[in-house]
């Protein structure tokens, strides 16, 4: 008798965990702005996660996908906020990705903190965010990095002078620090340097400063989005050089280049990922995009998307679905693979992303206006913030 | 000193960008008094119109400017007939609600519709490199859209000002019942400036993508300068409009370029004094 109830109280229960790993999905909190500024970047990780799942199916370990997305309006950290609790408390996620702008990340990192959810962070350029937050992991790049390759890409081409022009946040106060520094350390000489705001949507006014100071390169930070083609175009036509054009990738983003045409050719930019990077990893990536949606330009944002759930599939691999926020960070730490945009790892010491960063020039290629990767860093690490 | 030369021209270039998209405003919230915050709704209407035109069905350049204003006086006349009419007498509020709505669902309209990714345009040749005048670079786009931007300042400030047409307007405007009561026709002629302000506002769209870019977020970005700039001139006035676009055009840039720290904020601080010092604007009456 009492082994019978026994037996029927086992196979009650092996047939609730069976049901519990049937209901209970893999739960990704997904936070990109949709709508607003950055919304085309919203879209195009969309892509990536439909390129994704055709490629690693939708169930890993016993568990099904679900990636619950949320549109944060652009650059809105108490939206940013709002949501990711949200999804926290009441969809109960197992993982925050996604993230585009630095103040929005800033907002969410520390709910992943205090309720122990891993965050994977797709974009969010400045140095210093991962530090307090050690469940936080980041894939991007940080503009300190592509800063510091810059600078000493500048004085090995023997430039003299350099005038450096960022965007007024953030990041680009990181970019510029982090280039002063640098570059003076390797001897060169500032002619001089000015923020936009912003919202600045008119340059000639920084333009004609940095034509009045007449350097040998222009350092420059403006976040990918609608206005480094006009930067570029202005540049042009101010009748200033573009090959004197020293930038982070950003500014010759691939969604953005068509629009600067002929205004961008020469300009010479430090990134993570170029559209062109000749590799098999790379040319399946963008066939599967392509196929999927052939207007949509591929550029860094569903690169790195793609990269990140290539990442929490591996974790949740590695543990067979049961998900401890501390051992899911132990994995996190030991990422190590071949990306679309190059080798990559993460660093287990700062949870940032170790990668190739890739020097390019633009270029017209059958009548396309392309970055062309003409030289290498292996192995970058974020350098840590100048200020 | 060269440099303030340069300055000064991207200033007034500026200035005129500025002015070829408030010179529609300055007709529906300047003249008819409508406050029209979907002003640059419809210009992103003419500048996708323009665009997709030339990058997809190869139009020529300046047959796709006219049809981007054609396209956007009737998207504007379909508006007025439907839904901003009823709201001629209301009151300013419920017509910033309305507009305002008509701008987000633009704005979704347009994301859904053309995607959310940057619309590049191409300029033809002769449009396209810089005219070299002695030491100064002029860019020939801008120096078409200086020349684009007189024409339109003279044929407004004669439509307006010496024609029936104008002429009935502005009565309509300044006692509408008196106007009806003379056997004119004022629900008509409202529609007609309204469809007239919407086709000078896809015209101002699709002139300014070069500069300006062009992304589903377009009609919401420029709405503050634009209501500066037809406010500060004084509403109901065309030269107003005019002088403000060139006087904003002109500040932003020198400001910037004198005192690049706090540049951005000069002109927002010139719209408050001046407005502090004549609340109706530069040119404008008291109502």
């Amino acid at each position: 008798m009492i082994a019978k109830i026994v037996i029927a109280a086992a196979a009650m229960l092996a047939a609730t965990a069976c049901a519990n790993a049937e209901d209970r999905p893999l739960k990704i909190g997904w936070l990109m702005s949709y709508t607003g500024p950055g919304a085309a970047a919203g879209a195009a990780s969309d892509t990536a996660i439909e390129v994704f799942f055709k490629k690693f199916g939708r169930t890993i370990a016993g568990r099904k996908t679900e990636i619950i997305k949320r549109d944060t309006t652009g650059p809105a950290p108490d939206v940013a906020r709002r949501l990711a609790q949200e999804l926290i408390v009441g969809e109960k996620v197992d993982f925050l990705a996604g993230m585009d702008f630095t103040p929005n990340t800033m907002a969410v990192a520390p709910l992943s903190t205090s309720a122990k959810v891993p965050l994977l962070i797709v974009n969010s350029a400045t140095s210093g965010i991962l530090a307090k937050h050690p469940y936080a992991v980041r894939f991007g790049f940080t503009t300190t990095e592509m800063a510091q390759q810059l600078a000493g890409y500048a004085s090995k081409q023997g430039f003299k002078s350099v005038y450096t022009f960022v965007q007024e946040f953030e990041p680009g106060l990181d970019a510029e620090a982090m280039f002063l520094r640098e570059y003076k350390a390797a001897g060169g000489t500032i002619a001089g340097s000015v923020r936009a705001p912003l919202k600045a949507t008119d340059f000639s006014a920084y333009i004609q400063r940095i034509k009045d100071a007449n350097p040998d390169a222009v350092f420059v930070f403006m976040t990918a989005s609608e206005l480094p083609p006009i930067f570029l175009r202005q540049f042009k036509e101010a009748g200033l050089d573009p090959a004197k054009i020293i930038g982070i990738g950003d500014i010759t983003d691939e969604a953005s280049l068509p629009s600067a045409g002929d205004a961008a050719l020469g300009v010479v930019t430090a990134f993570h990922y170029t559209q062109t990077h000749d590799s098999a990893a790379n040319k399946e990536f963008i066939d599967a995009f392509k196929s999927l949606a052939p207007e949509r330009p591929v550029s860094f944002v569903p690169v790195v998307s793609y990269d990140v759930l290539r990442a929490i599939y591996q974790v949740v691999e590695a543990q067979k679905g049961e998900l401890t926020p501390d051992r899911t960070m132990e994995l996190l730490k030991q990422i190590k693979f071949e990306s679309p945009r190059g080798p990559i790892a993460i660093d287990p010491a700062t949870r940032d992303i170790v990668q190739t960063i890739w020097f390019r020039k633009v270029e017209k290629r059958d009548g396309q206006i392309v970055n062309v990767e003409f030289a290498s860093t292996p192995d970058v690490k974020d350098p840590g913030s100048a200020r | 000193m060269l440099g303030l030369v340069n300055i000064l021209i991207g200033g007034i270039a500026y200035g005129f960008v500025l002015f070829l998209m408030a010179g529609g405003l300055s007709i529906t919230l300047g003249l008819m008094g409508f406050a029209n915050m979907a002003h640059a709704a419809l210009a992103m209407v003419g500048g996708y119109t323009a665009a997709l035109l030339i990058g997809k069905a190869g139009w020529p350049f300046l047959a796709a400017l006219a049809m981007a204003g054609v396209t956007a006086a009737l998207v504007g006349a379909v508006l007025e007939r439907t839904l901003f009419r009823r709201l001629y007498q209301a009151s300013e509020l419920e017509q910033v609600l309305l507009t305002i709505g008509v701008v987000y669902v633009a704005i979704a309209a347009a994301t859904y519709l053309v995607g959310p990714e940057q619309m590049a345009i191409t300029v033809p040749a002769w449009l396209d490199g810089n005219l070299r005048l002695g030491p100064i670079d002029l860019n020939r786009y801008r120096l078409f859209l200086i020349g684009s931007g007189v024409a339109l300042l003279l044929s407004l400030v004669h439509l307006i000002e010496h024609t029936t047409f104008g002429a009935k307007i502005r009565a309509a405007v300044f006692n509408r019942r008196m106007t009806a009561s003379c056997g004119i026709d004022v629900d008509k002629l409202y529609a007609l400036a309204f469809a007239l302000g919407s086709a000078l506002a896809g015209l101002g769209g699709a002139l300014s993508i070069k500069l300006l870019g062009l992304d589903p977020n377009f009609p919401i970005k420029f709405l503050t300068e634009l209501l500066i700039v037809v406010s500060v001139g004084g509403l109901g006035s065309l030269r107003g409009t005019f002088l403000a676009a060139m006087l904003f055009g002109i500040i932003d840039v020198v400001g910037k370029y004198l005192l690049p720290e706090i540049g951005a904020f000069i002109i927002y601080a010139t719209a408050l004094a001046l407005l502090t010092v004549r609340p109706q604007g530069l040119v404008g009456r008291l109502r």
